[in-house]
């Protein structure tokens, strides 16, 4: 039992973001009681490989896992899983749970996370209609991915590519629709969406760019049969997956009071506007030292980054949050590396070209580099990340010249 | 049991108990060593997993892939022997290897 010294920390959500708060207290060794209440009956894991090897049935449920369940035992964490914060009670400090039970703390961690974005059009709600967040999602999506079906994927951003990809090595075929004029729209450039799009139409997947969904075809038994299309065609689909962003969970948090604007409200400690509660993650817009805004990111850079600042605080050190955001994605043999964030920029100068074995984009504003996508390129990444870090000044000629080392940017 | 022992930077030792055919980033991941991250899980896409080995072990780590080298190039502390553990297949040729962590990650 807790000494009666100890102060009690609870986590809200068992995702990534939770998962690398428990490992940086793990690895501080701090000494108070922790409890992470968590809606999964899994420990925290790794959601990237499900739209990759783990739908691809490559690797096995543990080894998605963060760590294993016993070290969290060892060190006398507590996961309470399968269970839901359903309340938050900040004046007597206490959540309350689904299972009835009642948790007092002394601080509370939101890592809530997100949900996916649901379509409410007609026949929505078909048997065959997948959404891609969570391990049973994937297993669910795993078992319907039988060569020969035919998939129609809604939306052409990173994990209805990733699962492009790894439904049509298993010998699916696959469509993919999105509504804007190119494929990942929101997170690159129009030379990057060219080349993914030229990519998947290699290997055999259609992409149906500008083109919008108003609802679904019903099938025998309930089952979609189709996609229709806002031109009035009709895709026809034996499985259907949607995946079309995620909104933020701050249903918790906006019930308990706390400052809430498209995601909880952080400074660039982690800290919302209760001095007891942090919250990390997808679920946050933090202010960002770097882009001097608020921001909100969907990523496990983000998640794990702001678990590191949340540990800081728990034991006693502030440390600000201030990473540059970076992002991946493996799709086929290409390894995409992004860091920073594009939007706003003046300039693209691109290294190499598409023929090549890697090539990157810089994207300068001001003359200035503020991110950078490099595919089967880690080099252009990791200087990338520096030169986005120091706001460095550079000459695009420098950048497009594959006989300049870019170590000698540094 | 085989074991591989990761020493940080400030000479503390962990001996890991391995199987083969795991990764030595998810080996010290698993075991909770300190200072090895290992963000992507595996990806070869983070720089988070850098490790030295043993100069008497090195050569039975295999062969560093072209984007291994290109990440670990600017990898700070990257010495001789520095590879990404998750790039590092373990093998039974490693029992007893020793296994160097360097102050800082990316």
């Amino acid at each position: 039992m807790a000494n009666k010294s100890q102060q009690v920390t609870v986590i809200v959500g068992g995702g990534h973001a939770a998962g690398a708060l428990l490992a940086a207290l793990l690895q501080g060794r701090y000494p108070h009681e922790v409890v992470l209440v968590g809606e999964e009956p899994h420990p925290p894991y790794q959601r990237p490989p499900l739209s990759k090897h783990y739908l691809a049935g490559e690797v096995e449920q543990e080894s998605l896992y963060l760590k294993p369940r016993s070290l969290y035992d060892n060190a006398g964490y507590q996961l309470r899983l399968g269970v839901r914060v359903e309340q938050i009670d900040r004046d007597s400090k206490t959540v309350k749970l689904s299972d009835h039970s009642m948790i007092r703390y002394d601080h509370l961690v939101l890592a809530t996370g997100s949900q996916v974005r649901r379509l409410t059009s007609p026949g929505a709600e078909l048997k065959g209609i997948y959404y891609l967040h969570d391990i049973a999602d994937a297993d669910a999506l795993r078992e319907a991915l039988v060569p020969g079906k035919r998939l129609v994927i809604v939306g052409g951003g990173f994990v209805g590519l990733e699962v492009a990809a790894s439904a049509v090595k298993k010998g699916v075929s696959v469509t993919v629709l999105e509504a804007a004029e190119r494929l990942m729209q929101r997170v690159t450039g129009p030379e990057m969406s060219a080349f993914f799009c030229a990519r998947h139409r290699d290997a055999g997947v259609e992409v149906r760019l500008d083109t919008g969904v108003t609802g679904f075809e019903t099938g025998d038994h309930g089952r979609v049969a189709g996609v229709r299309l806002a031109n009035g065609d009709t895709v026809p689909a034996d499985i259907v997956l949607v995946s079309i962003g995620v909104i933020p969970d701050t249903a918790l948090a906006e019930a308990a009071g706390l400052a809430c604007d498209g995601g909880i409200l952080v400074d660039e400690f982690t800290r919302t506007d209760d001095p007891a509660i942090l919250a990390i993650g997808d679920c946050t817009r933090h202010r960002n030292l770097f882009f001097e805004d608020r921001l909100r990111l969907e990523s496990v850079a983000n998640a794990v980054d702001q678990a590191r600042t949340a540990a800081a605080i728990l034991m006693g050190e502030d440390k600000p949050y201030d990473s540059v955001p970076w992002f991946w994605s493996n799709q086929y043999d290409i390894r995409l590396q992004m860091v920073g964030l594009s939007q706003g920029h003046d300039q693209r100068v691109m290294r190499g070209s598409p023929a090549d074995k890697g090539f990157a984009v810089f994207y300068l504003r001001d003359g200035r580099v503020i991110a950078v996508d490099a595919v089967n390129l880690p080099i252009a990444f990791m200087v990338g990340k520096q030169l986005v870090q120091r706001r460095q000044a550079v000459s695009p000629d420098v950048l497009s010249d594959p006989h300049t080392d870019l170590k000698s940017l540094l | 049991m085989a074991k591989i022992t990761f020493i940080e930077h400030n000479n503390i030792e962990h001996v890991a108990e391995f199987e083969a055919g795991t990764t030595l980033m998810q080996l010290a991941v698993t075991n909770a060593v300190p200072g090895i991250d290992g963000d992507c899980g595996g990806e070869c896409a983070c720089g988070t997993c850098h490790m030295i080995v043993d100069q008497q072990w090195f050569d039975k780590t295999g062969e560093i892939a072209d984007d291994e080298e290109q990440m670990l190039s600017m990898t700070p502390e990257r010495a001789g022997t520095s590879r990404l553990g998750c790039q590092v297949k373990i093998t039974e040729a490693m029992d007893g290897m020793r296994v160097y962590l360097p102050e800082f990650q990316m």
